[in-house]
């Protein structure tokens, strides 16, 4: 029941926002979205709290499941979802008033980011991975026309390359699907509950090798489309930097990682059935090729949105490289580093945002001397650039560590190295660009006005929660061993 | 239905969605290619029915029923009224000339015979030694979706690619759970009614348009 309450909130507020439409004063109802997507939320840690205690929940006649890796995942989602649905109503406000959308748009905006973040959330609630490849494209049908929101050229060419790219990918993914329950089926499961991630688990020793390695194969190249892991990573950049900055928040801090819990959930499966090596093989090969790519594309960046968008794949190259390491020590530091990017990230891009309506540009050439004269937007997306690059006291710090430790326990230390020799490339790229666009001495004698409050608040709080768990893990810690338990084994 | 007659309909209708499929790189016009997709989307429809009334299983005709319904009439429906508006137009300098994309599939479909013979056997059944069909027409939609430059022949690739690999499905499992296949049936009509919005946006935003003429982002 609870489960499908933590569906239906954001569908409720969703239809409010419609039911709402051509009100002159509709303000109020975008903050309905963003008290559904909080009380969603707190459900989310709810239920986090009780699979810890007592083991997984079943919901809705059996489609849905929440184990601790579902109730982790429902958190990340919910807290990124409520940082980009509160900023998201600025963003709105500043297009209203620049005439850049009308009123019909904006709710078409927002009931298209209720649905959204519903359809994240069925992605990781369902309990059947037919269910939870159905989600994950109806994510990219609800996204497109989020990130084409501007209607300019290059928002139009980002979504078309978007919607294109990644259903090529989603449809990799179902062929291996097929494959997978064409496994399940001769392996003697029941056609009807086959499909079923538990029943999976149960009969992973008794799939075909041949068929479930070329399925698990495709599965990686498909979902991996929507992780943005290279090769497959091409509409990324496009489509980060040209959707509204809420849009971007979402699928940089939540949507490529709900994509990547597909891939976690694949690999438990077919780990028990043919060994970690093969599914290692392949993460790692993906990873690397991900860290090299976006530290080659940093150094050149000009475009702080676009810098933000290669910055994901560094992130995702590197999630996928813990990943591969597959002990439950790495599977746990991956965790923490999905929840620590997605607030981070999300933060970033909501920010930069707020720079490009003020600044009027998104060329890191553009903005000078910002901490100088907003220093409370500097000084946000300076802090947040430091948790991003993994310096302490943010939890990227100790999530990365403990990956890199993680690798090197299992015969993956040349990776780690690789990886760390990439981070220290992207590492000197972006601060350069960062202090080409923070420092300096204004012109100005005055600081300019600062974003009000209600913007300002959740930006730092955000960050403020990402140090916090970098310092004290505790409240994390059962939960992130209890999940990294559910796909090791 | 007796063993010779159920092994040739299915045989015949799962030919026929790999015809279709090379009629696509053979065609340029697009009222033309429109109707080729819904005889695909119809013998795709046709080659589920045959296995559910063969093997009695009522899901499985319930997910023909699906099939004919959507991608036999609903999306060429939605395509060719995207075509009457002209939002489409015909496929004028494709990136592969006609003659060697015919090579082209001809190569593809052999590729298809040799890697999913392994599949084929391991499934073993009369329908499982049709999967390389399949496989075949996925990578002919992968084909026109890099060969063809205009916003309707990759849509159409897409559908390429759905029908191939929905009728690896069917030879190959008998179809997933009808449940599932009802949310790829919705995914896929709504994919396309975006990709629909899309290109009209496009060509009213760019006329015209060569997909390789978008060069707004780069690096």
């Amino acid at each position: 029941m609870v489960l499908l309450l933590i569906l239906i909130l954001p569908l409720a507020g969703g239809a409010a926002i419609a039911a709402g439409r051509g009100r002159p004063s509709a303000g109020w109802l975008g903050w309905l979205g963003v008290a559904a997507n909080g009380a969603g939320l707190a459900l989310g840690i709810w239920v986090a709290i009780r699979v810890v205690r007592a083991g997984p929940l079943i919901g809705a006649g059996g489609l849905l499941r929440a184990d601790a890796l579902s109730a982790f995942m429902v958190v990340v989602i919910g807290t990124v979802a409520l940082l980009a649905s509160w900023l998201g109503i600025r963003t709105l406000a500043l297009e209203l008033a620049a005439g850049q959308a009308t009123r019909a748009r904006a709710t078409t905006y927002g009931v298209l980011v209720q649905a959204f973040i519903a359809s994240m959330l069925l992605a990781v609630l369902a309990a059947n991975v037919g269910v939870l490849w159905v989600s994950v494209e109806a994510t990219t049908v609800v996204t497109t026309f989020l990130v084409g929101h501007r209607r300019t050229k290059g928002a139009l060419e980002a979504s078309w390359k978007y919607i294109v790219i990644c259903s090529v990918g989603i449809a990799l993914a179902f062929l291996g699907t097929v494959l997978v329950y064409l496994a399940a089926l001769h392996a003697g499961g029941h056609s009807a509950g086959a499909l079923d991630w538990t029943s999976l688990m149960a009969n992973a020793r008794h799939l075909d090798p041949s068929v479930l390695r070329l399925g698990f194969a495709l599965l990686v190249l498909g979902y991996g489309t929507k992780v943005g892991l290279a090769p497959m990573h091409s509409w990324l950049p496009d489509a980060h930097s040209q959707a509204p900055a809420p849009i971007s928040a979402l699928m940089s801090g939540v949507l490529l990682t709900v994509a990547f819990y597909a891939i976690l959930r694949f690999k438990a499966v077919t780990d028990l059935a043919l060994g970690p090596q093969f599914s290692r093989a392949l993460l790692v090969g993906v990873a690397l090729l991900s860290l090299a790519v976006a530290a080659s594309l940093l150094l050149t960046q000009r475009d702080y949105k676009r810098m933000l968008a290669y910055h994901s794949i560094e992130h995702m190259g590197l999630i996928a490289l813990g990943a591969a390491a597959g002990i439950p020590l790495a599977i746990a530091a991956v965790l923490l580093h999905i929840l620590g990017h997605g607030l981070a990230k999300s933060v970033l891009f909501l920010t930069s945002g707020e720079i490009m309506a003020a600044e009027g540009t998104s060329q890191i050439d553009g903005v000078r001397t910002l901490l100088a004269r907003r220093p409370a937007l500097g000084g946000v997306f300076g802090v947040g650039l430091v948790a991003l690059l993994g310096l302490p006291p943010f939890s990227l710090f100790s999530s990365e560590l403990l990956m890199a430790r993680a690798e090197f326990q299992v015969g993956l230390g040349w990776a780690a190295i690789v990886a760390i020799v990439a981070m220290v490339v992207i590492f000197v790229a972006v601060v350069g660009h960062a202090r080409h666009m923070l420092l300096g001495p204004s012109s100005a004698s005055e600081p300019l006005a600062p974003p009000p409050r209600w913007v300002a608040a959740p930006l730092v709080g955000g960050l403020v929660v990402c140090g916090l768990i970098g310092v004290f893990a505790w409240p994390l810690a059962s939960l992130l061993q209890a999940a990294a338990h559910v796909v090791t084994s | 239905m007796s063993g010779s007659l159920f092994s040739s309909t299915l045989t015949l209708a799962a030919g026929a969605v790999l015809v279709c499929a090379v009629a696509v790189l053979w065609l340029s016009s697009v009222r033309a290619v429109i109707r080729v997709v819904a005889v695909q989307g119809i013998a795709l429809g046709l080659v589920a029915m045959v296995l559910g009334v063969h093997v009695g299983d009522a899901g499985l005709i319930a997910t023909a029923a699906v099939v004919l319904g959507v991608k036999g009439v609903a999306v060429p429906m939605l395509l060719g009224k995207a075509g009457g508006a002209g939002a489409l137009a015909r496929e004028r300098r494709p990136l592969v000339n006609v003659p060697a994309s015919l090579v082209a599939s001809a190569v593809l479909i052999v590729l298809a015979f040799a890697t999913a013979r392994g599949v084929a056997g391991f499934v073993g059944t009369t329908a499982g030694a049709l999967v390389p069909v399949g496989v075949a027409t996925l990578l002919i939609g992968f084909f026109v979706l890099v060969a063809r430059r205009r916003p309707i022949f990759q849509m159409v690739g897409l559908l390429l690619v759905d029908n191939g690999i929905a009728l690896v499905a069917f030879l190959g499992t008998a179809g997933v759970p009808f449940l599932i296949e009802l949310g790829v049936s919705l995914d896929i009509l709504l994919g396309v009614v975006v990709l629909m919005v899309l290109a009209q946006r496009l060509r009213s935003e760019f006329g015209e348009l060569d997909l390789d003429e978008l060069q707004e982002l780069h690096d």
